[in-house]
């Protein structure tokens, strides 16, 4: 059962990654996959907000845990379409716009990911600040 | 049928993703998530394949987006390097370069057997 609840949250991931991507290309056609990264950046950010925060204070069932963090982020962030974006690019001998997309897919995708865990860090140690003060 | 075909592949691709990394567990003990690090590769070879080979939107859209999409993850794949960080920098590095560098020369290789 819980690989169909990994499915299905991964189908809803996966067509918020697609309405995104048509929503940015009604405002920008250009050559640079702003889409993507922004996926894969805000995905980052909340799937280390959520696996040190709420996912460690115990609210959420093990099973609503995988669903949303390895379907439903997992399906919303994407590298296979990140790795072809970069080769289209340097196939257009647009070597600057590729050089340019992998270093801010790694830098500001570490930066995303760290900053999730910072927040949600911070987040959860209220969390049991707050617990202690009602025990 | 666009939205259909895409919920349809990615049902299966998030399944085929949580499927290998449940039987690599339980392969390994190993702390190096070599689950990620394979479906990221191979999914990029195989994006990279589809989109240069001779196929209809539909397809694409179904396998392409849908199913290879949620096959490969970025959010897992940067939680995962990001608990390497001051702990353990030999597989940060590693990690890091292995799936930039293994994605991105399989995408090329899929790209032009396509």
């Amino acid at each position: 059962m819980l690989y169909v609840y990994v499915g299905l949250a991964g189908a809803l991931g996966a067509l918020l990654r697609y309405e995104i991507g048509v929503g940015v290309h009604n405002f920008y056609g250009g050559a640079f996959p702003f889409e993507t990264l922004a996926v894969n950046l805000i995905g980052s950010f909340l799937l280390g907000w959520l696996t040190h925060f709420l996912f460690r204070t115990g609210r959420l069932s093990p099973m609503v845990v995988t669903a949303l963090g390895t379907g439903f982020i997992g399906s919303f962030t994407t590298f296979s379409t990140f790795s072809v974006e970069t080769i289209v690019m340097i196939e257009a001998r647009n070597l600057v716009g590729a050089l340019v997309y992998v270093t801010l897919s790694i830098g500001l995708g570490l930066f995303s990911s760290w900053f999730g865990y910072k927040l949600g860090h911070r987040r959860f140690r209220r969390f049991e600040h707050r617990k202690g003060d009602v025990s | 049928m666009t939205i259909l075909a895409i919920m349809l592949g990615a049902f299966f691709g998030a399944m085929a993703r949580f499927g290998i990394g449940q039987l690599v567990k339980r392969w390994t003990a190993s702390v190096f998530p070599w689950a990620t690090l394979f479906v990221n590769v191979t999914g990029s070879f195989f994006l990279g394949y589809l989109f240069n080979a001779s196929i209809s939107e539909t397809v694409l859209l179904g396998i392409g987006v849908g199913f290879l999409g949620s096959f490969t993850t970025f959010s897992t794949f940067k939680l995962e390097v990001m608990r390497f960080v001051t702990k353990d920098w030999i597989r940060f590095g590693l990690y890091l370069f292995a799936t930039y560098v293994g994605g991105i020369l399989a995408a090329y290789a899929g790209y032009h057997l396509g």
